[in-house]
């Protein structure tokens, strides 16, 4: 754990509090049964906002506190824990970043106010195909009076049915894969010509894909520079991802405290199965991998707050090892609770559904690895 | 606090005025590692040095200065690695004295012991070794049964030990004994052992790597004095214990010791920079072999991760929250990065990777095969890594024995 300020322990400890009371596993379950239709419980997450977890990052003068990178990702840890869904990433994290970070005044001054009180949800609108590729946008805008005019689909949409601002790469020059063209536009769900359908995916969280037919936005919905998004883009997602490894890093916790749990009550054979060793190892092993991956998320997320070079860096070395981890203790924890594990009684599921959801997002561990190679030179 | 009343920068000046008047220059960067372990150099400058830093207390510079160490402040001894890194200069104190038994003597030895032991090691006056494995007890290591017989005035030790590391240039030996054969740990003490007395017997092993630091050593009626055992009779266990989690420490890499870091890689260099001359990249930009770049990468990341866990370790020591991450955790993580770049460099280097000896091969190249062959020994010393896995299991996670078993 790292060394944590006054606040930042009690906003942590604030956390664990509401997640374990309020929004423990059996909320996922009941939202999951309800089929609840935007992938999250709206009360739940007024609840978070009231908390001011929406604000987090953002600074003080449009309506947030500025607590930084490393203190929402403690939230997040906390939510990933119990699985808690809600567009806390997507909305308070990503797009939240977006505008900070590429934002003129007017655009932060119409978003993000309203994103730190949990009125609007925002997200990023970035993925065109299966596999996490932010360069491959077709989506095309086309220059249309004196703004532009966008066609093209997006999927993969994290919380996009719930989502009242897209934050959307399009193309306004050059060929899908290539960085240069690049240009990211602010995008208000209810804009003519755009519409939506539920992704829905194994882990019965928010996700849609998103269709635009033409439309239309001013010039002022160019978030930075047209053509040069690719820079800002970049930086936006390293946040994002950072984010979701600090929630990815809760998940894995709890899968193997979980996990641990059973180890010690199970009785087979007249004995605990935690005290066959060959469990014993597999256990010991996890939880040395879950040491390391907290030290690269946590790494991460304080490189974003010291606004440090090696950001890229270290959040793709901290989305594949808690990717990797994840993975492991996912599988580990069905494999370990055995016949129980497989059914959807139990939580297990949850986990492993919800891991390989988390670990596509915004780049799998292969990518991660590649992209360390590459920022590193070979 | 040494005499600066918590002056920081006041003892950065004094530091660095002494070390200019006291390192010779000619063994700027020569690092000292390579003299601890091997004979007494004849050198008569890192004699000067040894001699000087002896004397100051700055080879162990966190220790008591009443027992002859530097009596520094972390933040002092800080300042004194980063001032001797400034000018090239290295530590010429070290060894197992100061790595192991030295901080477990100040901890559980009495004040006659400390006073006749520690200054000497703080001085590199006498050198240490470690008498804890057996042919028969390797990883069960409280099954040991080198007797120690109470013959009134002194204990009359009968056994042998083996990986006995330095054994042949060791002036004294700390060593588990059996004290009471009807107990397994509540039978072992801790004793001290002259490696001169007679009786005593030191024969070096040859590893796979070849040459090794390593022994084995018998003993054959030595009469040890009474004054020579540490903590209570019977009581060399939770001794041994504490003694190990400093190597651990030092093993994984997350110890005080100045050695630190890169040591534990066993073998110099990174496999993807190597890539990069022995293997070629592609028109992209990537290591040639697509198989051998992925490999490569996974495994620098995984040294990043150690790395960084070191870091948050030191930095939560240096917090009040204190360490998180259990010695064991560490001991397993860094030597499997060790082992994983060394077999990496050698299948970078192709056959030049393989060279045993002879002109057709780099210096760096013969060192990296000694290197790898060498550092298989690090998941078996200082408690295997499946020991280790154990110590997890059930003092971290707490999961029970197995029914019928017992240890500890």
């Amino acid at each position: 754990m790292a060394v944590l300020t006054e606040e930042q322990s009690m906003l942590r400890d604030a956390a664990r509090t509401w997640t374990q009371e309020k929004s423990p596993v059996s909320a996922f379950r009941k939202m999951r049964d309800s089929g609840a239709p935007l992938g999250y419980d709206p009360a739940a997450f007024n609840e978070m906002a009231e908390m001011g977890w929406t604000g987090v990052i953002i600074p003080e003068e449009y309506g947030g506190s500025d607590f930084g990178y490393l203190s929402l990702g403690l939230v997040l840890e906390e939510t990933g824990r119990t699985l808690t869904a809600s567009p806390l990433l997507s909305t308070a994290l990503a797009a939240a970043s977006a505008l900070i970070l590429g934002g003129t005044a007017a655009q932060k001054e119409a978003w993000l106010p309203k994103i730190a009180a949990g009125e609007l949800v925002g997200t990023l609108a970035i993925e065109e195909g299966p596999h996490h590729a932010p360069e491959k946008v077709a989506l095309a805008a086309t220059k249309s009076g004196a703004g532009y005019s966008l066609s093209g689909t997006k999927t993969f949409v994290l919380e996009g049915m719930a989502a009242g601002l897209l934050v959307t790469t399009a193309r306004t020059s050059g060929k899908p894969g290539d960085k240069e063209g690049i240009t990211l536009f602010l995008v208000p769900a209810d804009a003519k010509g755009l519409s939506r359908k539920a992704l829905k995916l194994a882990d019965s969280r928010g996700a849609a894909v998103v269709t635009f037919d033409k439309v239309e936005l001013g010039a002022d919905a160019v978030l930075g520079e047209a053509d040069k998004g690719w820079d800002l883009l970049e930086k936006v997602l390293d946040r994002a991802r950072a984010g979701l490894c600090a929630e990815m890093l809760g998940s894995a916790l709890q899968a193997f405290d979980t996990t641990l749990d059973y180890l010690k009550t199970r009785v087979q054979f007249g004995q605990v199965i935690g005290s066959f060793q060959a469990l014993q190892h597999r256990a010991a092993k996890m939880f040395t991998d879950l040491e390391l991956a907290r030290s690269c998320v946590e790494a991460a997320l304080t490189a974003i707050d010291n606004d440090s070079p090696d950001v890229p860096e270290l959040v793709s070395l901290a989305k594949a090892k808690v990717g990797d981890t994840l993975h492991l203790v996912s599988n580990e924890m069905v494999q370990m609770h055995g016949g129980i594990g497989m059914t959807d009684a139990h939580d297990a599921g949850f986990y492993l559904k919800r891991a390989r959801a988390a670990e596509a997002a915004y780049g799998g561990q292969a990518y991660h690895r590649d992209r360390y190679a590459r920022i590193n030179g070979y | 606090m040494a005499d600066f009343g918590g002056d920081i920068d006041a003892f950065r000046a004094d530091a660095r005025s002494w070390l200019e008047a006291n390192f010779p220059p000619s063994l700027k960067g020569k690092g000292g590692m390579m003299y601890i372990e091997g004979d007494s150099p004849d050198d008569g400058d890192i004699k000067a040095w040894t001699h000087a830093m002896g004397e100051k207390g700055w080879g162990v510079p966190t220790w008591p200065k009443q027992y002859g160490g530097g009596g520094l402040s972390p933040a002092e001894a800080r300042v004194l690695q980063q001032e001797m890194g400034r000018i090239g200069a290295w530590n010429p104190v070290g060894g197992m004295g100061t790595m192991m038994f030295g901080p477990t003597l100040l901890e559980y030895g009495n004040e006659e012991q400390k006073q006749q032991h520690i200054r000497a090691i703080a001085r590199q006056e006498v050198r240490w070794c470690q008498g804890f494995s057996e042919p028969g007890a390797g990883s069960d290591l409280a099954s040991l049964s080198t007797k120690a017989e109470d013959k009134g005035d002194h204990f009359l030790v009968n056994g042998s030990k083996i990986w006995t590391s330095g054994g042949q240039w060791a002036d004294m030996c700390f060593c588990l004994v059996r004290t009471d054969t009807s107990k397994k740990h509540e039978g072992i003490s801790f004793l001290l052992i002259d490696m001169h007395d007679p009786g005593v017997e030191v024969r070096p092993i040859k590893l796979i790597a070849g040459a090794s630091p390593f022994c084995e050593t018998f003993f054959t009626d030595v009469k040890v004095p009474k004054e020579n055992l540490v903590g209570p009779l019977n009581g060399g266990w939770t001794i041994a214990k504490r003694l190990l989690q400093h190597e651990r420490s030092g093993i994984g890499g997350g110890g005080s010791g100045g050695g630190g870091g890169n040591n534990i890689f066993g073998v110099g260099g990174s496999p993807a920079a190597m890539a990069k001359s022995y293997v070629g990249l592609d028109e992209k930009g990537r290591i040639a072999d697509s198989d051998l770049r992925s490999r490569i990468v996974a495994h620098e990341m995984d040294a990043k991760a150690f790395q960084l866990t070191i870091f948050r370790m030191m930095a939560e020591s240096r917090s009040n929250q204190g360490p998180s991450t259990a010695t064991s955790v560490l001991k397993n993580a860094g030597t499997k990065v060790g082992q994983d770049r060394a077999e990496l460099i050698v299948e970078v280097m192709g056959v030049q990777g393989l060279g045993w000896e002879g002109e057709e091969f780099k210096p760096d190249e013969l060192s990296s095969v000694r290197g790898w062959l060498g550092g298989k020994a690090t998941t078996i010393f200082g408690g295997s890594a499946e020991i280790q896995n154990n110590i997890i299991s059930k003092r971290i996670l707490g999961l029970p024995d197995p029914l019928g078993s017992s240890s500890s």
